[in-house]
């Protein structure tokens, strides 16, 4: 019997298919989502889409269940009940944007920098920050302060870009990769990808975390490094390098500011500054005519050692010596760093024989002749094979910038940044910090009714531009770019609701937050930050922070605690543009963007947030939203998209600008321009020239690219920052001997962490708190199916992290007598949580860790009370406190990094006491109700019954 | 393996109804006596109520028909072709007896060999599974035909006494397949005690080559379709105790109140209500202790999936 | 007819699976659940999907498993545990138990690819088959009462209403890490054959006897850093400094 007649084969998928962006997390890869009977039937890769290539992860894969959660929100909510009893009243949009255009006028005239502005995995920047400079408030930032500045800030200090949206391995051709630490949830599937193709093709991959779970599970080696110390280890590894004399001596000379004079002269204002014409310019040493010339001058042959005299009369070293003096010394010997970090000394110069093997032993060469920018032509591309990655792993420690640092600065020693096989730049990176703005936010840069003068983020040079009064005090709610974290340059949303809280530097009267579940697991110290957003001013009764709107798609803890909620559509029934203003999405050989339209019409009262922002911006008759008249600019953000202008012919999309659509980069507006690119599959891609496409720091031909596509309008080459001058300018200020001064009480902390060369000190968190009362270390990883608390609501991803078990070392269940199964008390300086526990071998021996963000709230996100996400499960955040605990006098650090102010999660020390067995985590706190009432949620999930055949 | 509870009324009860069946159809019992006429329709209920209980675990039991299509592959499809086949038999025995109170040999021993097939299939059922270790053994068959033909034989001895004929001989049948019904559950148990797990989490994924393996997470938190239905484990203590219950009740105690009985009616005593009470004692007693017993041949047989789930 | 195919199938359509490379990310998962959820035969139900003991019919589910030497091969560093992701659907068995104890002729083994279905319209949801299969590769469906499983995505590997290059499971055209492979594993020079020739492919539980056709192939064998450490070229001189910047001086003389 012929058995093929019982199945049908040769079905069609759906009716049609429609190509977008994805967002169930921040990789954006371009879908295809098969509509079926005005349905979704299918979302899957789209196999053209530069990101990934027609991969879907589980996230992405999930979309449908993500549409369709029973948690999404209804329609615009008005607070009823107190603040966290979740108890709304639905309104109308109208009703709704009145209320929220009445709040913020009221704030716009009074004083603008009462509202608090802070958008938490926001995709469209661009314009959240371009509306907060138009309303004029300087209190705006993303959620980069708790996420990843550190590697942000880092990065584009020292070599111009940083990892994920500033560059990639160059998968293809790099044969011995190193990963640091977690980094399951940002760019995921191209990750997955690389490393798929570096096992195709024989290269090895290393992995350094404490935990050996997602990535770290299929590399040929892993380093299971003690949390804080990976710093150390890469220093250890320089230290290594230079011993052996592998460093590539060349493109130092070619490329960074290893030959840069930094000035000898302790105690004055210009003591390890860099020697300077009278035009700015840098001075190094002409080894040939024994001079000292502007860096840069033709022909010149700098050397990179060697005390000089200056004009001026006096001494000067290359930068590079301090480097080499500073590393060599044997405090960074493998043997000498091997307790600290829990890595053995061998292992360590086995990865540092290693990464000079490969890199120089195994170069790699294109045949593809090109110009740098000082005209002098190249026959090949070099390549140094050895690529490296890492984000919040190395971030979320108090001293993660210079661990950043510290990486960047070994690829540079090996000179394997923008080439073959190393580390690549990714369009519109690289770009020197001179290419970006100062921070915009002082006294005299905003008032009543008018914009604020600049943007709000950017990079201060030195001291001269940090946003503070004249006595020192920060200017923002977040106190960004103050003393405390001279280099925020994504701002410290983790600090937002404690500082409006307590009125310091001041009190706010509306916090508008997009997309940021404060209330929940992007906040340390939840249970505080509770009870902040429920306090009340004794004398007025008013909340302290009096007004709260929020934009959200679905029922999160942080939806309770608002006092207007602006619902926000999900992700297939949107418009954004995945902008090069903003985080973009390019590719190292490829420039790219994106945009997202509605393929499925909401059939709910819901709107876009980004469309909401425009609205209200007309209603405010914000400049840039409204015109004279007080009319509307902009329609909705799809209009935005097509005719917002940042500098002529530069608007939020590169792609089929010019009225015929055939200009990339620059150009005239183009009416169907959305329309081309949903022909396009919702994606522009324009490829980097072959000669442009390495060492685009200093490569004329990709620099007059650039220029072309609107990057920069004059050439912005980057010179890599080994020895970073800013950091000693706060040093100076520190020590008293240049304006303008640090506080008294800041000196003695810049003057340990500023260090203009990358280095290493023991996380605050840990060194802080006694080593024998909290001897763990506690962190979290981010499973690849879940990202941070977006998945708990999903009937699909649900299933594979239902709830969290904190995993313990064999060795510590041993000592501690705990089995599978067993609660335990895990108690940190600020609060203690009881957990379940689970047993795991392959983790360092000094860490417990957990998956991130599997707790959720009892009544959040649509669950049953009951579910284990609400019971069982839990957050680390409970054990970790916005401060530092207090030091003599009372003074309390926030538990961030000195430099940059990134929260630092993983610097968390815990002791475990083993408890009785439960059924609850705690704390556990009281249900909130759920803003549509009480609607039971479907007992059976029957998706697509409708289509069996 | 779950031990569910419409497969364990099943196997008991049909076991015991064609164990009934299969003693009926020798003839040993007065075919005019009422009690054989009972003795006939309670076979055929046990029988059908075990089948009709066999349905409740389907998903689809509207479609069971199509069961009957695979007997030359399926032993759930023997068992089931044969089920239906025993009845023409069964049905012709009982109405001979019942209507005409008459016992015809012929048709009786083909009841008696059909009923004795269908357990025999019954038990291949699970003996042909090589995923549960512990029943993938001849010993699992020769249980299910031993305990069915001692419980049969048991309630059959029930009726003998309760029709007034001489029931003596069919008691000793009862004495000896109860302890040679016990002695192959105990090697069967002895067995399982000492298995040597044919697969282990190293050969479920291969990894045995590189270390012990051991499940860290499952691919869903919660209990699945699998787990449920092959993740059941009892604790050995509990498990310790329910095996004495079961050879207390199933075998031990039937055997003693068959034995005084026997013992009785040897020595001519004129027993009358109080043996045929005693048997039925021992009948439930055998019920109870069979439930028992077949309670734990599912919970105690490891499926090999459960290497998969850390169980 | 439950009988298997009387003479092994020339073609083995299946799956081989790299454990050196799977992360254990789950896209398979999501994305054969998503496909096979709106195709072929019932939905995959999911009974309380937002309560407490939420559960659902999947046809590939992804294990982890801790692995710690014990005298074995090392691979990795000496003596470390590590974590290896394991995905986990039918194996399509040449001798599949499951196909030959469905009592309704419900479960099969075609013939011309040797892809084990069910055919829904004949299952009476039994679960003989689930109990048979030492896998765990079916699952019933509790909201149809049939049985479901891995069908290999044949409403995609057959299906000439979409373009050839997508004819494939949805889990391997889906895997981030491409360490799932399709093919057929009957002709030896077929790439997936001759990927399992090289990695040295191994079957599931070989002891159960039921020759399965999907391959697993086991992790690379790994060399450790420290084994490298002594690699290292010695400066000419490691009295610090020094000796570097007089290196360094004859370096830049050559540049």
């Amino acid at each position: 019997m012929n058995r093929t007649e019982r199945v049908a084969l040769s079905e069609p998928v759906a009716d049609e298919v429609r190509k977008t962006t994805c967002y169930m997390c921040a990789c954006r890869c371009g879908i295809n989502v098969h509509i079926k009977d005005g349905k979704v039937r299918y979302i899957e890769g789209n196999r053209d889409h530069p990101v990934n290539k027609g991969v879907l992860c589980a996230k992405g894969s999930a979309g449908i269940m993500q549409h369709y959660a029973p948690a999404r929100l209804r329609a615009p909510l008005k607070r009823v009940g107190p603040r966290g009893s979740g108890k709304f009243q639905e309104i109308s949009w109208d009703e709704a944007l009145e209320i929220a255009t009445g709040w913020l006028d009221d704030v716009r005239q009074d004083d603008p920098k009462k509202l608090a502005f802070f958008t938490g995995r926001d995709q469209s920047q661009s314009l959240t920050g371009f509306w907060a400079q138009q309303f004029g408030t300087p209190n705006y930032a993303a959620h980069g302060g708790f996420c990843s500045v550190n590697m942000a800030a880092a990065g584009i200090m020292t070599i111009g870009g940083a990892f994920w949206e500033f560059g990639a391995p160059d998968w293809d051709r790099t044969k011995l990769f190193v990963l640091f630490g977690v980094a399951e949830d940002h760019d995921s599937n191209p990750i997955k990808m690389g490393i798929a193709k570096l096992k195709q093709n024989g290269a090895r991959f290393v992995s350094v975390n404490p935990v050996r779970t997602g990535y770290s599970a299929v590399a040929d080696n892993w380093i299971g490094i003690r949390p804080g110390t990976d710093g150390l280890l890469i220093l250890a590894i320089v230290h290594e390098l230079l011993k052996a004399r592998r460093v590539d001596v060349d493109y130092l000379v070619r490329y960074s500011n290893a030959t840069w004079l930094v000035i000898d002269a302790a105690g004055t204002a210009e003591h390890g500054l860099f020697a300077r014409d009278g035009e700015g310019r840098p001075l190094v040493f002409e080894t040939v005519t024994e001079q000292v010339v502007a860096a840069g001058s033709k022909g010149a042959r700098p050397a990179l050692s060697g005390r000089v005299q200056l004009a001026d009369g006096r001494f000067a070293v290359p930068s590079f010596q301090l480097l080499v003096e500073k590393y060599l010394d044997p405090k960074y010997a493998p043997e000498a760093v091997s307790a600290e970090t829990g890595v053995a000394a061998d292992t360590i110069r086995g990865l540092a024989a290693e990464i000079a093997r490969v890199a120089f032993d195994e170069a790699i060469t294109i045949e593809q002749p090109w110009t740098d920018v000082h005209g002098q032509r190249h026959q090949s591309f070099v390549g140094r094979p050895v690529s490296f990655h890492a984000m919040r792993g190395l971030s979320a420690h108090s001293n993660g910038f210079q661990t950043a640092r510290a990486l960047h600065m070994l690829q540079v020693l090996i000179g394997a940044v923008d080439c073959p096989g190393g580390f690549r730049f990714e369009p519109p990176y690289p770009k020197p910090v001179s290419a970006h703005p100062t921070p915009h936010g002082r006294a005299e840069h905003f008032g009543s009714n008018k914009p604020l003068s600049g943007p709000h983020l950017g990079f201060p040079r030195g001291p001269e531009d940090l946003l503070v009064d004249p006595q020192g005090r920060p200017t923002r709610i977040d106190k960004a770019f103050s003393w405390d974290a001279p280099l925020s340059v994504h701002g410290l949303m983790h600090m937002v609701i404690a500082n409006a809280h307590a009125g310091d530097p001041y009190p706010v009267d509306v916090l508008f937050l997009y997309m940021a579940n404060m209330a929940w697991n992007s906040s340390m110290n939840t249970a505080g930050v509770i009870r902040m957003l429920e306090d009340k001013d004794e004398t007025t009764g008013e909340y302290k922070i009096p007004k709260i709107i929020y934009s959200d798609a679905y029922a999160s803890e942080m939806v309770a605690y608002a006092d207007v909620v602006l619902p926000d559509t999900t992700y297939l029934e949107r418009h954004d543009c995945i902008s090069l203003l903003d985080r973009p999405i390019s590719e190292p050989d490829a420039v790219q963007d994106a945009i997202r339209w509605p393929v499925i019409e909401p059939d709910r009262d819901v709107r876009g947030f980004q469309s909401v922002l425009i609205d209200l911006g007309a209603r405010l008759r914000l400049p840039g939203f409204a015109d004279n008249h007080g009319k509307a600019l902009y329609k909705d953000y799809a209009d935005y998209i097509v005719r917002h202008e940042r500098r002529p012919g530069i608007g939020p999309l590169a792609g089929f600008r010019g009225l015929k659509g055939d200009r990339a980069g620059r150009g005239a507006t183009n009416p169907e321009q959305l329309q081309r690119y949903i022909e396009n599959g919702s994606f522009f891609s324009a490829h980097v020239p072959l000669e442009a496409q390495f060492f685009k720091h200093a490569n004329q031909a990709y620099q007059d690219f650039a220029v072309r596509m609107g990057f920069f309008d004059t050439p912005q080459p980057v010179t890599f920052q080994l020895y970073q001058e800013s950091l000693q300018k706060f040093r100076l200020s520190a020590e008293g001997v240049r304006e303008p001064l640090a506080p008294e009480t800041h000196r003695q902390r810049i003057l340990h962490a500023f260090d203009p060369l990358p280095d290493w000190y023991r996380p605050f968190g840990e060194a802080m708190v006694d080593g024998q009362e909290f001897p763990y270390h506690a962190i979290t990883q981010r499973p690849a199916a879940m990202y941070h608390s977006w998945g708990s609501m999903n009937a699909w991803l649900r299933q594979i992290h239902t709830s969290n078990a904190l995993y313990v070392p064999g060795s510590v269940c041993d000592e501690l007598n705990l089995v599978d199964g067993d609660w335990v008390w895990l108690i940190s300086h600020h609060s203690r949580i009881k957990v379940p526990v689970a047993r795991m071998e392959a983790v360092n021996s000094s860490t417990v860790w957990t998956w991130n963000a599997i707790g959720k709230r009892e009544g959040a996100w649509g669950l049953d009370r009951n579910v284990p996400e609400a019971q069982k499960s839990f957050l680390m955040n409970h054990l970790i406190h916005e401060l530092l605990p207090a030091k003599e006098g009372g003074f309390r650090w926030s538990n961030s990094d000195p430099i940059t102010g990134q929260a630092a999660w993983y610097d968390l020390r815990v002791r475990i006491e083993k408890a009785d067995k439960g059924a609850v985590s705690e704390p556990h706190f009281p249900g909130i109700a759920e803003p549509d009432g009480e609607q039971p949620s479907p007992t059976e999930l029957r998706y697509g019954q409708e289509w069996a055949q | 393996m779950h031990p569910a509870a419409s497969i364990i009324a099943f196997t008991v009860l049909s076991g015991l109804g064609y164990g009934l069946a299969a003693i009926l159809g020798l003839g040993l019992l007065d075919p005019a006596a009422v009690a054989t006429k009972v003795a006939h329709i309670a076979a055929l209920g046990l029988i059908a109520g075990g089948l009709l209980s066999s349905t409740l675990h389907l998903g689809n039991p509207q479609r069971a028909w199509r069961a009957f299509s695979q007997w030359r592959s399926s032993w759930l499809s023997r068992e089931g072709v044969l089920s239906v086949l025993a009845f023409v038999p069964l049905t012709v025995s009982a109405w001979l007896c019942v209507i005409e109170g008459r016992y015809w040999a012929p048709i009786g021993l083909v009841g008696s060999v059909l009923s004795l097939a269908t357990v025999f299939c019954t038990s291949m059922i699970y003996a042909s599974l090589k995923s549960v270790q512990a029943w993938h053994s001849r010993l699992t068959t020769f249980c299910y035909l031993l305990f069915a033909l001692a419980g049969g034989a048991l309630l059959g001895s029930a009726f003998g006494v309760a029709g007034g004929g001489s029931a003596s001989l069919l008691l000793f049948f009862v004495l000896v397949l109860l302890i040679a019904a016990w002695a192959v559950k105990i090697t069967w148990l002895r067995n399982l005690d000492s298995l040597q797990p044919l697969s282990t989490p190293e050969s479920a994924t291969g990894l045995g080559t590189i270390g012990r393996v051991r499940l860290f997470e499952r691919p869903h938190v919660t209990e699945n379709y699998l787990t449920n239905e092959m993740g059941f484990r009892v604790a050995r203590k509990h498990a310790a105790k329910l095996r004495k219950l079961a050879l207390l009740l199933g075998g031990l105690l039937p055997g003693a109140l068959v034995f005084l009985v026997m013992a009785a009616l040897l020595a001519g005593a004129e027993t009358g209500a109080v043996a045929i009470l005693a048997l039925v004692a021992a009948v439930l007693s055998h019920v109870v202790g069979m439930l028992t017993e077949r309670w734990l041949f599912f919970a105690e047989a490891r499926h090999a999936v459960m290497n998969y789930y850390g169980g | 007819m439950t009988s298997l195919p009387a003479l092994p199938t020339a073609k083995k359509l299946g799956l081989v699976i790299d454990l050196d490379v799977c992360v254990g990310c789950h896209a398979c998962v999501v994305n054969c659940k998503e496909w096979n959820t709106g195709g072929y035969g019932a939905a995959l139900s999911d009974q309380k999907p937002y309560g407490a003991d939420v559960s659902g019919a999947w046809l590939n589910r992804v294990h982890s498993f801790e692995v710690v030497p014990e005298g074995g091969e090392v691979v990795g560093e000496a003596g470390e545990a590590r974590i290896v992701h394991f995905p986990k659907s039918c194996l399509h068995c040449e001798d599949a138990p499951c196909v030959t104890v469905c009592p309704t002729g419900a479960s099969y083994k075609r013939a011309e690819d040797g892809i084990v279905l069910v055919d829904e319209e004949k299952c009476i949801g039994c679960g003989l088959c689930a109990w048979s299969c030492p896998y765990g590769a079916r699952e019933m469906d509790l909201a149809a009462g049939v049985m479901k499983k891995c069908t290999l995505c044949i409403d995609r590997i057959y299906n000439e209403t979409i373009e050839e290059v997508d004819r494939q499971p949805a889990c391997v055209r889906t895997c981030p890490a491409n360490a799932r492979h399709f093919g057929d594993l009957g002709d030896p020079s077929s790439v997936v054959s001759v990927m399992v020739a090289e990695r040295g492919g191994i079957d599931l539980m070989p002891e159960q006897g039921t020759r399965p056709v999907n391959k697993y192939l086991p992790p690379r064998p790994r060399t450790s850093l420290a084994a490298c450490a002594s690699q290292m070229a010695k400066g000419e001189d490691t009295s610090g400094a020094t000796g570097f910047f007089a290196w360094l001086d004859g370096m830049l003389d050559r540049i």
